[in-house]
């Protein structure tokens, strides 16, 4: 019962507020209303069991993700609207409904596959006197899933790397600065030619 | 009551793709772009712990890990990318930045 309400509630607030990413014309809008699905989505995954998924989703993606977005909006200027222009809508949103209905059909397919059984089931660390889902992920992400994990981890050293040189580049001058002066240095030269 | 079960779960992760893939086509702007990317990973993270409630399985929660983690690094060098783009251009919008006109 409770179930049902919770899915509810989180499906249609997680759909409101991406509607509202997607459609709004403010940064800071679309980037507040994305935060606020984030958290609404780790609903869905405590709803499912997977408390340890729920709580990286919280940390990773609200806390990591956003915050990321947040001290790039220093960089861009998120107080104007952003003008688009938009051509053929019509055609984007037929596209958009195919593409949900080939989802459903292409996630349909291991339901109504037959023979397939869980490699890992739910509950795998209860023999060894833990409980939980924390302890089953610890347990299948250091033996099956070991080498992806560190690969993982190589990436994020190599964005992290990427992300520092990218960003870094000529941090001390200022393009608009620039700008300006280039532009009191042409006007100068156009009224010494004026004279 | 009805029962929520993965049928449920499917149909609403189809229809946050789809939303997120909308925002994919019809945004100009890079930033929004970024975004709309972010609500199709979460979308299909949302089908992944579904169909691994589903099994019982635990593999459906380990893809949704290294989702996350593969966009948490795309994030960090796309903003990386989209700060050097705004430096050069002075804008975000595809139309200006675009140089290969087809």
């Amino acid at each position: 019962m409770y179930e049902v309400i919770a899915f509810y509630i989180f499906a249609i607030s997680t759909m409101v507020l991406f509607t509202i990413t997607v459609m709004s014309k403010n940064v800071l809008y679309a980037m507040t209303a994305l935060a606020a699905g984030m958290v609404m989505i780790s609903g869905f995954f405590f709803l499912l069991g997977a408390d340890f998924l729920g709580v990286v989703q919280l940390i990773v993606y609200v806390g990591a993700v956003m915050a990321l977005y947040a001290f790039s909006m220093m960089f861009f200027d998120a107080t104007k609207d952003i003008k688009e222009k938009h051509q053929n809508s019509t055609l984007v949103f037929v596209l958009g409904g195919l593409m949900a209905l080939v989802f459903v059909v292409m996630f349909s397919a291991p339901i109504i596959g037959e023979n397939i059984q869980a490699l890992y089931p739910v509950g795998l660390a209860e023999g060894l006197g833990a409980f939980g889902n924390a302890q089953d992920v610890g347990l299948v992400l250091f033996t099956k899933y070991l080498v992806p994990f560190e690969v993982a981890a190589v990436m994020l050293l190599v964005a992290m790397i990427a992300g520092i040189i990218l960003a870094g580049k000529k941090m001390d001058y200022s393009l608009t600065e620039c700008e300006a002066s280039d532009k009191e240095l042409e006007d100068k030269i156009l009224k010494g030619g004026a004279k | 009551m009805m029962e929520i079960g993965i049928g449920h779960y499917l149909i609403l992760s189809g229809l946050l793709f789809s939303i997120g893939f909308v925002g994919v086509l019809r945004r100009k702007n890079l930033l929004m772009l970024f975004f709309a990317t972010e609500v199709m990973l979460n979308a299909v993270n949302v089908a992944f712990a579904a169909i691994g409630n589903y099994y019982g399985d635990l593999s459906g929660q380990m893809f949704a890990f290294f989702v996350i983690a593969v966009a948490a690094s795309e994030v960090a060098v796309g903003l990386g990318l989209l700060i050097v783009l705004y430096k050069k251009y002075g804008s975000l919008d595809l139309d200006v930045i675009a140089t290969m006109k087809g």
